[in-house]
């Protein structure tokens, strides 16, 4: 009995492990316009920074670093970052292959494979916003000496744009109507319609652009066979050898741009994947044993002090990402018995339904102590929907503060709403001949730290007479899309639910739709659509659809600031923690600008150095 | 008995047939779903998603796919593709089959060769010193689940002692005596804690086995007889106690390939167990079927074994 | 030369024997005061009867509560007012450790006991009848062997987790479909090795005696040969509880077991990973419990096995 016994406690138990880490699946960016945000890369835990860099280098000579030790807590699948599963595909590329230009942590668009950024100002962005024109640096080689040309982007887009090939980033060129070299070195995108954002394709990692010669063979539904290839780039590194689950080895780029100019510094790197965080943590603070490690999720009160100990060996770093940990409020009612009916946009919750709960749900959490009890350097409590960039940044609300005079006001407002509290303490009221009791059913993944959130909010909801069911789900369960499945996020067969996302690019629009009544979940849409809450307003609708057609990027910002405002006011959605990358790296490490949001913090590894 | 064993082989492929539909069936029924990684990317929209299945081949009903699959199994030995890396699942596997084997295999033997011993001289001498000192560890071993094992010893021997690596590195190529002793270093704690529990648990079965056999006639009857107290030991009793102590080896063995899930993870040993947890973590299926199906041969090939060797160790047992 | 323990003897004078049967004391009181003698089972009944009424009665004695947030008391060391601590959220692990002790206490001997009762059937009947129910029984065995746990569970779950629900209600239906889960999922090495003993047992003279003596076949199955097969059944239900409680607290990770909030032994474990520098005390007192409860159960099934020994009898 033993053996299977422990198997089996196995296979859960590293589940869980895995399951406890795994973040948001993946929400990797590209890029938008519009003014600067401030992402910080904020090594508050850090003793000291290890930003500065390299000073009056002498001359230097790539390859001159050695080995860099890189640990992923999920190990690469996928080489070709345009079939990623996720953002260790999509990091993993991001050291062989380049965009025509990557988004840096303040969320400017900056030059990689093009000579410099195409505006209007310098002609590169058409004044009627119809097309982009490109230019490439001339000379650029990919790894295997041919050279790369403005070729090799037409066929990127062809590659992406065929619905056969089922890319994952295919969604940058859904506004692309064409792409075409107009020489060697110049490129020109067309859009389908006027478009604002000028960077949606070819920048940052979900635009990185391959090689035609090597596959153009495998273009559509030849795509699967591809997958083995690995791939030539024009970064600063080239595969070497690929295990796909395990590990990922680079050698130098010989071939690279800046070669000459010392660049890239590392001679090799190692791509680890696989574990957990808690134990990548351990091996840059504690033994050293890797160099840079990713997205370290743990409980603020192990991280911290093991990041800030005498013998640390490494570095915190926390940058700014837009993906918001929150409380989804259900406005349809999931009742069982409801059968067919059950969640659908006809059946309004019994009381979440009532604006004054849903208010008063709100205003009891105190998501400041929250966040830095739990997340600590990892997030800020908010009360916002948009975070960052600074520009969409609503400045009308006050975050309510959580505290007692907060709970004293909340249950007022259920008093005077007529929630009145029954012999069990629970409150109650009589609607439509029926006694509805303020009983909760809150659901989110399988995950240590969101398990404390949930106690975290059933303390705070309790104080109010609030009965709270805490579920769990497992992640591969619950954001499941298999229609037979009742446990899924997007069916939302419970109160209130939990995760984590964020828009996806600088431009929130795409984001912001996931609340207009088109979006909302139904059976008979087979719960697509971004709705989860089915909450539907005229005045939202009206807004988004003047967003859409908006294309200066001042109005842009209001209209966003201002759907922003109705989800927080008719509390849509209960915001909790605005979320941050969190990565470790050795002290000895530099040139590292943390990019937790607009594009892979991989983005700009050819300037790393030990030096 | 040539008669039984052909006639157990023979059945063999229907059973196999029969575990591989409900595998399948399992695997498709489970309300898990390869497009879960991407519900939340607004990036990815539905259609797109929807691409990404149809690429996959998962349009199609699952009873369908599993005649294709059990067919093209057949017909070429073709095991299909990862949804994952798209890379064949034969490749994948043996990829990941030589640390597997390297890691488990070795903690295995480690084990069966402390076991056997361990649990003879406990039963011996039953409620000695050291009886009652390998028992109590045999408790740790299985009331302290290997996850807990392995981060405990991660804190002493890597974050305390400085002695250990504990992140695998299988880029590592052994040429030399420096390179051994690396490879060494990394796979002693993974070892240890699989070895920790399958000791544990084997030692237990052999001592509950010898004391079963110890105080039985036939061993005062070869006593009586002047025979050494060794032999007595070694010959009689230890040959007697074997039959649930080949069982459980027995169904250890596929469980080397199967790999240790919790384990591989912790150290990040890339082997058999830390592809399924992924591939099960993403619903894999071609490759959670791939590594099933050759699970359930070994099974079905090691419990034939035992069954064999019950023939040998007992004389009196006989199939018909 | 007989060498099993039931010999002919004994089977023949069990105490159903009309009159003698009253002068003799009845098997139970009989195995009980076998069960006495070991001292070591003794000790281990105590402590296993000390736990289970500690987490039944404790609650109401040490009425701290269990859940709650209050990171101003996070991660405090043992002391009077937290005997045990408290964990990384401020809860008294105290109260967690009684209150985790009924559903792990519960479910490691319920489901190690369905376990190990399903593995015995199987394996008894198999290795007894031998030919076509055993070549049945077995194949089963196999697939259940290889089936791959975790969408198995998932698929468990998914299908059978409202009807049960609606059955049981939701407290007992959970703990129902646990202890099944379990149950089902780990038989198969006990029917095995119950199989493997009865192939060798079934042949020997005391069992050839009992069938010239007309005994009826679930007499010689469960009487008399099952007694001599206990031994490695006995440290499979040891090692099983501990695995099953570690079990039931990764079952809750799949959302199958109870919810998220309420503690176990294996989930107060398993919490305590990350912390085990900064508040060992977090994992040490539900391990020790853990661990009490292995090495009880060990001993009290040793001293049940000496006590149903036909040889002993006496």
């Amino acid at each position: 009995m033993s053996k299977k016994l422990f198997l089996l406690v196995g296979v859960i138990a590293s589940a869980a492990l895995i399951a406890a880490c795994a973040p948001a699946p993946t929400a990797v960016p590209p890029a938008a316009p519009t003014t600067a945000p401030a992402a910080t890369v904020a090594p508050t835990a850090a003793p000291k920074a290890a930003t500065a860099a390299p000073t009056a280098a002498p001359a230097a000579v790539a390859g001159a670093c050695g080995t860099l030790r890189i640990l992923y807590w999920q190990a690469v699948t996928v080489l070709n970052s345009h079939h990623s599963q996720g953002t260790k595909d999509y990091d993993g590329a991001r050291l062989v292959l380049e965009p025509l230009a990557a988004t840096n942590p303040r969320g400017e668009v900056v030059p990689a494979l093009a000579v410099e950024v195409p505006t209007i100002a310098n002609g590169g962005v058409a004044k009627d916003l119809t097309s982009v024109t490109w230019k490439l640096k001339p000379g650029v080689k990919w790894s295997d000496g041919t050279d790369f040309t403005a070729d090799d982007v037409v066929f990127t887009w062809k590659y992406g744009s065929d619905p056969a090939t089922a890319t994952t980033d295919a969604g940058t060129l859904d506004n692309v109507k064409t792409v075409e070299a107009v020489d060697k070195n110049t490129v020109k995108v067309t859009w389908k319609a006027p478009n604002a954002n000028p960077y949606e394709a070819f920048v940052t990692g979900l635009g990185n652009i391959l090689q035609k010669k090597q596959f153009e063979p495998f273009m559509g539904a030849k795509s699967k066979d591809g997958l083995a290839q690995i791939p030539v780039g024009t970064g600063p590194f080239k595969f070497k050898e690929f295990k796909p689950n395990d590990v990922v080895t680079y050698d130098m780029n010989p071939n690279y741009r800046d070669f000459a100019k010392g660049k890239p510094c590392f001679s090799a790197v190692t791509f680890k994947g696989g574990g957990d965080a808690a134990s990548a943590a351990k091996a840059v603070f504690q033994t050293g044993e890797v160099d840079y490690a990713w997205n370290l999720q743990v409980e603020a009160s192990v991280l911290v002090p093991m990041a800030n100990a005498a013998d640390s060996k490494g570095v915190l770093g926390a940058a700014v990402s837009p993906n918001l940990e929150r409380l989804l409020v259900n406005r349809t009612n999931p009742d069982p018995t409801l059968g067919d009916k059950r969640a659908e946009p006809d059946q309004p919750h019994p009381f979440l339904s009532d604006l004054n709960v849903r208010k008063a749900l709100a205003m009891v959490i105190n998501t400041t102590e929250m966040a830095r009890q739990l997340y600590g350097p990892a997030g800020d409590g908010t009360c916002l929907v948009l975070n960052t960039p600074l520009n969409i940044v609503s400045k009308n609300i006050t975050c309510p503060k959580g505290d007692d005079a907060a709970v004293a006001a909340a249950n007022k407002l259920l008093d005077d709403a007529g929630w009145k509290k029954g012999t069990d303490g629970i409150r109650e009221k009589v609607v439509g001949g029926k006694t509805v009791k303020m009983s909760i059913i809150y659901q989110t993944t399988v995950n240590a730290l969101r398990q404390k959130e949930q106690e975290f909010v059933k303390d705070a909801w309790t104080k109010l007479g609030v009965k709270t069911e805490l579920k769990s789900v497992a992640a591969g369960v619950f954001f499941s899309t298999d229609e037979a499945n009742p446990d899924t996020a997007g069916k939302f067969f419970t109160d209130i639910e939990m995760f984590t996302n964020g828009q996806e690019s600088l431009d929130p629009t795409n984001y912001l739709r996931g609340w207009t009544c088109g979006e909302i979940k139904t059976k008979a849409a087979k719960w697509s659509g971004n709705n989860y809450e089915r909450f539907c307003s005229k005045e939202y609708d009206d807004l988004y659809a003047q967003m859409t057609k908006e294309t200066d990027p001042a109005k842009r910002s209001e209209f966003a600031i201002k759907m922003n405002d109705i989800l927080v006011n008719d509390v849509v959605v209960i915001p909790l923690v605005a979320r941050k990358s969190v990565t470790g790296w050795s002290k000895a490490l530099k040139g590292i600008d943390l990019n937790g949001a607009w594009d892979s913090e991989m983005w700009n590894i050819a300037d790393w150095t030990n030096k | 008995m040539n008669r039984y064993l052909l006639r157990r082989v023979l059945i063999a492929i229907p059973t196999l047939l029969g575990i591989s539909f409900v595998i399948f069936a399992v695997l498709n029924l489970a309300p898990n779903d390869p497009m879960a990684q991407f519900a939340l990317n607004p990036g990815i929209p539905f259609e797109v998603r929807e691409n990404i299945r149809r690429s996959l081949g998962l349009d199609q009903p699952w009873p369908i796919r599993y005649v294709k699959w059990i067919w093209t199994l057949v017909s070429t030995g073709d095991l299909g593709y990862s949804f994952n890396s798209r890379f064949p699942v034969a490749q994948l596997i043996m990829l990941k089959l030589p640390v597997t084997i390297w890691v488990l295999g070795s903690a295995y033997l480690i084990s069966i060769l402390l076991a056997i011993p361990i649990g003879i001289i406990s039963a011996v001498k039953q409620y000695s010193i050291f009886d009652h000192f390998v028992s109590a560890f045999a408790f740790i071993g299985f009331s302290v689940p290997t996850f807990f094992t392995g981060v405990l010893l991660i804190l002493l021997f890597s974050v305390n002692l400085h002695w250990l690596p504990f992140i695998y590195d299988s880029t590592l190529v052994v040429k030399d005596t420096d390179s051994l002793i690396k490879l060494l270093k990394q796979s002693a704690m993974p070892i240890m804690v699989l070895a920790l529990f399958q000791t544990a648990t084997l030692a237990r079965y052999v001592r509950a086995s010898m004391l079963e056999n110890l105080p039985l006639d036939y061993v005062r009857t070869a006593r009586a007889k002047g025979i050494a107290e060794r032999l007595v030991i070694l010959r009689h009793v230890f040959r007697n106690s074997m039959l649930p102590v080949v069982t459980l080896i027995a169904l250890g063995v596929p469980g080397i390939f199967g790999g240790a899930l919790i384990t591989e993870q912790i150290f990040r040993v890339p082997g058999i167990g830390s592809l399924v947890i992924s591939s099960i973590e993403t619903s894999d299926t071609p490759v959670i079927m791939a590594v099933n199906i050759v699970y359930a041969l070994l099974v079905v090939a090691f419990n034939l074994i035992a069954d064999m060797v019950y023939a040998f160790l007992d004389p009196r047992i006989k199939y018909t | 030369m007989s060498q099993a323990r039931a010999d002919s003897f004994s089977a023949t004078a069990s105490p159903t024997s009309g009159i003698r049967a009253q002068k003799v004391r009845t098997l139970w009181s009989n195995s009980w005061r076998q069960f006495q003698r070991h001292r070591l089972a003794m000790v281990g009944l105590v402590v296993v009867t000390a736990i289970f009424i500690g987490t039944l009665v404790g609650p109401f004695v040490w009425t701290k509560k269990i859940g709650g947030v209050n990171f101003a008391d996070a991660s405090l060391a043992p002391s009077l007012d937290h005997p045990f601590g408290t964990n990384d959220i401020g809860q008294d692990l105290f109260a967690r450790v009684l209150w985790g002790g009924r559903i792990s206490i519960a479910v490691g001997i319920t489901s190690v006991l369905a376990s190990i009762s399903l593995g015995t059937i199987v394996g008894a009947i198999a290795g007894y009848f031998g030919g076509r129910i055993d070549g049945w029984l077995m194949r089963l065995t196999d697939l259940f062997l290889s089936l791959p746990q975790l969408p198995f569970l998932l698929m468990v779950i998914y299908l059978f987790r409202e009807p049960v629900r609606q059955m049981l209600g939701p407290e007992l239906g959970i703990f129902f479909l646990i202890v099944s889960v379990i149950a089902v999922t780990s038989w198969m090495p006990v029917a095995r090795v119950v199989r493997a003993s009865f192939l060798s047992l079934k042949h020997k003279e005391f069992v050839e005696a009992a069938h010239a003596l007309g005994v009826q076949t679930g007499r010689i199955i469960f009487r008399h040969i099952l007694p001599n097969v206990l031994s490695p059944v006995i440290v499979a239900a040891t090692i099983g509880v501990g695995g099953a409680i570690i079990t039931e607290s990764a079952l809750s990770f799949l959302g199958l077991g109870f919810p998220p909030d309420v503690p176990s032994w294996g989930r107060l474990l398993y919490d305590s990973l990350n912390f085990l520098e900064v508040a060992p005390h977090m994992a040490i007192f539900p391990g020790m419990f853990i661990f009490l409860a292995v090495v009880s159960i060990n001993y009290v099934g040793d001293g049940l096995r000496d006590a149903l020994d036909p040889r002993k009898t006496g």
